[in-house]
């Protein structure tokens, strides 16, 4: 094959990319298009393939504004509240467009507040499918009016909410301190839509002209100074990129708001970017930007976009934790600013000693390019509430299948049936688990997803079914372009129900992807999803059985002859322009495969679906990953702060390539990778097409015995990922979660990203250096103490601890107070593991306490849900008594599982151990080990599912 | 939830369709039976620790090494034991043990799981004997294809040694030829060299005469042109016509430039003229073939400066040299036919030379301890594939070619033996292939096995630019054993 790959054109555009593909004999023509865009041979974003906010025309009027000169005003005589309901008109002062405010105040302490046109010229874009629900409202009421402003009551905890007329401005207070304020800089700028020039002298609306609203005021001072004579400013009807041309029927229509948040100084989340957990003031650089891109060897630590968009941000301190939801589906740029920024702790503390220092803020701006402002802001004021608040609105984390938790082994490609058999073989060989082997997008006939290539792969159900028998699953590829090819089912179908997106003119987009010459389905439209679903069934995707499952990348969508490599903003999605929905297209698409998957299944399994591009609401169907990352270790560290970022905005289901996509990773970059990705949430190895073969045993017996380790201890851990999932999907909780979370008042706690906790018990500080001697963890909590999972030494909280570390190494930490139940039997896939016992963790905390919980289920189908088929256990260490109570009386599952062993922590010796059950006291064999001071109660026996109690005497 | 009951259980062995008991508790090899007493406490087999005897397989790991629980999943590390019989006895990791999968082609890894799993065993015994018994087969024919091979080899190797030497003597003698007849080149070439000089010489003389007499009668000849009214006298008016003599070129022959050229003199007559002609013959241009000259006085200038002379000599030249004389010519004629001789001898040598290096060169190999690789040397082998032609030349390359056109691709020439320590006659590596862009060079792992046929049996590309190739031959059959086809009726009893 790799014949194919000489230096030619073809073999720039194919190594230059993420799925480079290698033997399509229309690739010659492909190259054609993409050779310009993709021809860089070092190794390193071609950042000239994608905007700036100076080349975005919006972004770049929209900056140019300067705070403190809002133009709008609130006219307090159009007030109008219904019971949860206040409408308000805004008068833009410069050119007398009215502006429609509503805000309502929502179930759970949250405050949305929307502005539209009161009168578009034709209606703007609303996101469809992002809540849950329509938000359920709690009443308003009106405390106090003049002509200043009004104050209005947001019922719980004396909040108040003070609408300023001039100019506008919003401030939710609580007490009297204010928690945030709109419209506080005056950035607030609403393009309303408008006629053209050349229509406009015919139309007798005599507007006047500007670019952005908010800016006219300037303008006659402004044309002076710059001598220019009246003329339409750039982009507003059009704007060309590189050699696109965005025709931009709609001319001008941006938004933007800006928020101030008193007495933060950290915020966190927007994600997709490769950059700190904490968000870095942007003063002097670009935004931080949100428009989905396949972007090509991505950098590290910039603001640039990336596959997904989650437009919301978390503002922390010791006080409080509020989060705003911008829902908005355009390219988005997100300012940040901050007074403090820049000062060092001494000059922090030398305002505070001195009493002259102003309080502490983070200003906040975003901007957008199309649609309405639709923002919920999140008052907390607690971290979880926050959580549940998101929740609430998005809906959380999907329950994924157990299996889905366990390992995945994924390479660009795996040539053929033979090839996966014998990498299946290689786990058994060297005794190594896994549940899921992937099959990137070779596998399919000439790129046509749902099809098999019949030389490599001609009997996809005996290979599949030859997983089965080791209780193994496969994932397929489905990506959303479609080969334009008039003997491929899925394209004809798409095209005689008129699935496709539209171009401007109203032809089919056609734009190149990895088939060649590509359609793109109007994921948007109901009945495509609907349609899309359907192919899922086993008789209509042939060679598909229960055990394979699906693979969505490049839905950003990835255009590679596109406009910064992906689909022309003018394309049409029904009525609406790609420019309003660019951001939620990938969630369509995961949310379509998805419904597939449940209803192949006749509603009752669990889907498993992976997702590159996302938005807010993701999360509701399945996993994501961070993209095509690199074998770096650069890249290692950037996969805490990427995937902790994606948990706090809901996205708990997150992991980067383990080893790195591109490049080789050196033996030990490796291993340390598969070390901190046991430890992540969605555990994968994947690898390019270019890069040598990495199967975890290729790498000699020592190594292959760390990997093996490693994995080892993410299969005996599974029973508490998954029970943290299942808290997830109730709660809205995130699974990986930064320390800060855990620990709001601790100001250390703030900026750390390279170490994190899962759920609130296990402390990971990952090694992520290079020939590292040792790490500095922080182990967070006065109070607490935190144990060493593999020696059970105990460490106090608060505290920096250095830990020396070999290759062997991986730095995790129970939290003191905590159980958690493991699997210790590892087996060579989870399944196999179902009725496997328990061994249960008992960490004691300084006051001889421990709780935690055990949740149980067929760890595949919805009929937890449906017939509440589970057991959800509480498991209280106190006085002396270890007790499993059920939290889920009227829940009814059975297990075989029972508990062998357990392990207390931080024990002193007992006389007597009892087991109580069933009204009966029968004595426990027990071992004590009085150095690390540990207990272990030996074959206590009782079922995982009863009421229990074993008794230290 | 206690497995008391599989505590000690029965293991049934058939064995020759006749079944014996032998007990001891689940998963335990025969040979390691003598430490399972029941009546006696157990100790590990680590000597760790000494555990009651009830604690054997009770689905709790007890013992570090993971022997107290040989029958169940309870140790990480433990190992557990089936019988098989009818097929091969087999260990597997105790992580196996009831995971629903058979593993055991007696079943008795699955005794609780539920798994349903049907004793495989006689059938895959049976299976195995064909397959060892059509192995044998392979390795006896394929040995005493080998042996062939290697008698094939010694043979041929010996021939060429002895081919090596008789060509190393064969090349003395050459050596002593192109010698001898060097010396009888050189001998007879002297001879031909001053016969030729002579005859040179004499030509020249002759030339330089004629041309003597040439330059004579030209001068006679410029003379009379020169002399314009004929009076017998060249006068220096007469020369002023002629302003391409002009010493300074600046374009106009002036009177007492033309005075110059004449010596001083006024006019000259014939006989002072012969020391006015060598001042002006070469820019003389004759009247008559003014126009003549005109233009290839035009040439002159354009071309370059080394090619001036050539129509000159050419004129001049044309008169050829005249032919040896006869003694000249038959001391040319011999040294001509020393040289052939020479030459004759040396290019034969110089071919034995390459014959010799060829041969040295394919004896250097590796061909096998016993060289029964040798007769892969200089062949190739091909497999056609949905895509490619795949072309297996040992010890020299292999390369790759599109089935349906399109020019053919190097994937790695002859490198090394590199198969395990034990036998690196199993694998070939060729290395150094065509580059990869932004890759490696390409290169090929051959695998070889035992095989009648000498055939590559399949190709692949496990990493990028990295193939491995399937190769059978006879070459790499070992010696059977002396064979019994059923090795496994007499399981371990």
């Amino acid at each position: 094959m790799s014949a194919m790959f000489e230096g030619n054109a073809l073999s720039a555009m194919q190594t230059s990319h993420c799925h480079t593909s290698l033997n399509n004999y229309r690739m010659g023509l492909l190259s054609v298009v993409c050779v310009s865009l993709f021809f860089s041979s070092t190794f390193a974003v071609d950042r000239g393939n994608f905007k700036t906010c100076d080349q975005s025309a919006f972004c770049k009027r929209q900056r140019a504004l300067k705070p403190g000169q809002s133009p709008y005003r609130a006219l307090l005589e159009t007030l109008e509240l219904s019971d949860s309901r206040l409408t308000l008109q805004l008068i833009n002062d410069n050119n007398k467009v009215h502006l429609l405010l509503e805000l309502y105040r929502l179930q759970g302490n949250m405050t949305r507040v929307k502005i539209n046109e009161l009168k578009p010229l034709k209606p703007r874009f609303e996101v469809p499918d992002v809540l849950i629900a329509e938000p359920p409202t709690e009443p308003l009421s009106v405390l106090s009016k003049d002509d200043n402003g009004v104050v209005l009551s947001l019922g719980a905890e004396n909040q108040r909410l003070i609408v300023s007329a001039r100019p506008f401005r919003l401030d939710i207070m609580e007490g009297p301190e204010v928690l945030l304020s709109l419209n506080s800089r005056g950035l607030l700028a609403f393009e309303h839509l408008r006629l053209h020039k050349d229509t406009q002298a015919q139309a007798d609306g005599a507007e006047v002209k500007e670019s952005v609203d908010g800016d006219q005021q300037q303008d006659e001072g402004k044309k002076d100074e710059d001598g220019e004579s009246e003329k339409e400013e750039d982009g507003l009807w059009e704007e060309t990129f590189k050699s696109h041309t965005d025709t931009k029927p709609n001319g001008p229509t941006s938004i933007s708001l800006d928020f101030s948040l008193p007495g933060v100084e950290h915020v966190y989340g927007i994600p997709e970017h490769a950059d700190d957990l904490k968000l870095k003031t942007t003063d002097g650089g670009d935004p931080y930007r949100l428009y989905n891109l396949d972007v090509f060897q991505y950098e590290l630590y910039n603001p640039m976009a990336l596959y997904g968009s989650i437009p919301v941000m978390l503002a922390h301190n010791t006080q409080r934790t509020m989060g705003i939801f911008w829902l908005n589906a355009a390219e988005t740029w997100v300012d940040i600013s901050s007074n403090t920024a820049g000062k060092t702790v001494f000059g922090k503390m030398l305002d505070f000693v001195q009493g002259s220092s102003e309080k502490p803020q983070t200003d906040v701006r975003w901007i957008s390019e199309s649609g309405i402002i639709d923002v919920f802001i999140m008052l907390g004021p607690k971290p979880s509430k926050v959580f549940s608040q998101y929740a609430s609105l998005t809906g959380t984390q999907s329950f994924p299948p157990l299996a889905s938790l366990g390992y995945h082994q994924c390479r660009w490609n795996y040539n053929d049936q033979e090839d996966v058999k014998s990498v299946d073989q290689g786990f058994d060989q060297h005794d190594i688990p896994y549940d899921f082997i992937w099959l990137d997008i070779e596998h399919a006939d000439g790129k046509r997803y749902f099809t098999w290539d019949p030389h490599k792969f001609p009997q996809p159900k005996e290979m599949l079914q030859g997983l089965m028998d080791k209780r193994r699953k496969m994932v397929s590829i489905v990506d959303p372009h479609i080969r334009v090819d008039s003997g491929y089912k899925i394209h004809n179908e798409i095209t005689s129900k008129d699935f496709y997106v539209k171009n401007k003119d109203g032809k089919n987009y056609e734009g190149w992807c990895w088939p060649g010459n590509s359609g793109y389905p109007d994921f948007t439209k109901p009945e495509m999803r609907a349609w899309w679903a359907s192919m899922f069934a086993y008789d209509q995707y042939e060679g598909s059985m229960e055990n394979l499952f699906t693979w969505n990348d490049m839905n950003e969508p990835s255009v590679f002859n596109g406009p910064e490599v992906t689909m022309h903003k003018d394309a049409l999605h029904g009525k609406w322009e790609h420019r309003d929905i660019h951001n939620i297209y990938g969630l369509y698409v995961q949310m379509a495969t998805a419904e597939g998957q449940i209803q192949r299944s006749g509603g009752v399994e669990r889907p498993f679906v992976l997702t590159r591009a996302f938005f807010a609401g993701s999360q509701r169907y399945g996993a994501v990953w961070t993209g095509d990352n690199a074998a770096e270790w650069d890249h290692l560290k950037i996969s805490i702060p990427m995937c902790l970022s994606l948990g706090l905005v809901g996205v708990s289901f997150c992991g980067a390539d383990v080893g790195g996509f591109f490049k080789n990773p050196s033996t030990e970059l490796l291993v340390r990778w598969y070390q901190t990705g046991a430890y992540q949430p969605f555990f994968r190895a994947h690898a390019h097409l270019d890069t040598t073969r990495r199967e975890p045993w290729l790498f000699g017996p020592e190594n292959t015995a760390l990997i093996r380790e490693v994995i080892r201890q993410r299969y005996a851990l599974l029973p508490y990922w998954y029970q943290l999932f299942y808290q997830a999907h109730k709660t809205g909780m995130p699974v990986m979660r930064p320390l800060w979370v855990d620990y709001p008042k601790d100001t250390a706690t703030f900026t750390i990203d390279d170490e994190f906790l899962i759920g609130s018990d296990l402390l990971v500080h990952p090694v992520t250096e290079e020939g590292s001697r040792g790490v500095t963890a922080y182990l967070p909590g006065a109070e607490e103490v935190w144990y060493d999972v593999h020696t059970f030494q105990k460490h106090n909280g608060a505290q920096n601890l250095y830990i020396p570390v070999t290759l062997s190494s991986i730095p995790v930490f129970q939290r003191g107070g905590s159980i958690i139940p493991r699997k210790d039997r590892v087996r060579r896939s989870s399944t196999c593991m179902e009725n496997d016992p328990y061994t249960l963790y008992v960490a004691l905390s300084p006051k001889k306490f421990a709780e935690g919980e055990l949740y149980i289920d067929d760890g595949h189908s919805f009929n937890y849900d449906t017939k509440k088929e589970f057991i959800h256990r509480s498991l209280t260490f106190a006085n002396n008594a270890l007790t499993s109570s059920n939290l889920c009386p009227d829940c009814n599952f059975l297990t075989s599982s029972w508990i062998e062993k357990v392990l207390i922590l931080g024990a002193s010796k007992p006389s007597k151990v009892l087991l109580k059950m069933d009204g009966k006291e029968t004595p426990v064999d027990f071992e004590f080990d009085t150095s690390m001071s540990v207990l272990t109660l030996r074959k206590p026996g009782m079922n995982a599912g009863a009421d229990w109690t074993l008794l230290l005497q | 939830m206690t497995c008391l009951h599989l505590l000690l259980t029965l293991v049934f062995a058939v064995s020759l369709g006749t079944p014996v008991e032998i007990q001891r508790p689940r998963g335990v090899p025969l040979t390691k039976k003598q430490f399972y007493e029941e009546s006696k406490p157990f100790t590990c087999l680590d000597g760790s620790r000494t555990i009651p005897f009830d604690r054997v397989n009770d689905d709790y790991c007890d013992c570090k090494d993971g022997s107290d629980e040989p029958g169940t999943a309870a140790c990480p590390n433990g190992s557990f034991h089936c019988t098989n019989a009818g097929y091969r006895p087999m260990f597997i990791p105790s992580s196996r043990i009831n995971d629903g999968i058979c593993d055991c082609c007696d079943t008795t890894d699955e005794y609780n799981s539920g798994a349903k799993c049907e004793n495989t065993c006689k059938e895959l015994g049976r299976k195995e004997r064909e397959v060892l018994q059509k192995m044998a087969e392979i390795t006896k024919e394929g040995f005493l294809l080998k042996q062939q091979l290697i008698e094939e080899a010694k043979k041929g190797q010996q021939e060429k040694q002895s081919k090596v030497t008789d060509m190393q003597e064969n090349k003395k003698q050459l050596d002593e030829k192109v010698e001898a007849l060097r010396t009888v080149k050189e001998t007879a070439e002297q001879p031909e060299k001053e016969a030729k000089e002579r005859h040179l010489k004499a030509w020249e003389e002759q030339k330089a005469a004629i041309r003597l007499e040439k330059d004579k009668a030209k001068m006679a000849e410029t003379f009379l042109e020169l002399d314009d009214n004929e009076d017998g006298f060249v006068s220096v008016s007469e020369l002023q016509s002629h302003a391409e003599l002009d010493p300074d070129a600046d374009g106009t022959l002036t009177e007492i430039e033309a005075q110059g050229l004449m010596g001083g003199a006024e006019q000259v007559d014939t006989s002072t003229f012969e020391s006015v002609w060598p001042k002006i013959k070469d820019k003389y241009h004759s009247e008559v073939s003014r126009e003549e000259a005109d233009i290839s006085l035009c040439l002159c200038v354009v071309q370059a400066q080394p090619t001036i002379k050539t129509p000159e000599k050419t004129h001049e030249d044309e008169e050829a040299m005249p032919p040896y004389d006869a003694d000249t010519q038959a001391l040319i004629d011999a040294a001509q036919k020393a040289r052939d001789d020479f030459e004759e001898a040396e290019k034969a040598l110089r071919e034995m030379d390459d014959q010799i290096r060829n041969i040295e060169k394919e004896l250097s190999f590796d061909f096998g301890p016993d060289a029964e690789f040798t007769y892969l040397y200089s062949q190739c082998y091909e497999l056609t594939t949905s895509e490619y032609i795949y072309r297996l030349c040992p010890f020299n390359r292999v390369s790759q070619k599109p089935k349906y056109g399109g020019s053919e691709t190097n994937l790695g020439t002859w490198g090394s033996w590199s198969g395990p320590e034990n036998n690196k006659y199993l694998l070939m590596k060729y290395e150094q292939g065509t580059g990869c862009w932004q890759g490696p060079n390409r290169s090929t792992t051959v695998k070889l096995t035992c095989g009648k046929e000498t055939v590559v049996t399949s190709t692949s590309e496990p990493s990028r630019c990295e193939y491995l190739m399937e190769f059978t031959t006879p070459a790499v059959c070992q010696e059977p054993a002396n064979i019994d086809p059923s090795p496994h009726d007499h399981v371990e009893l």
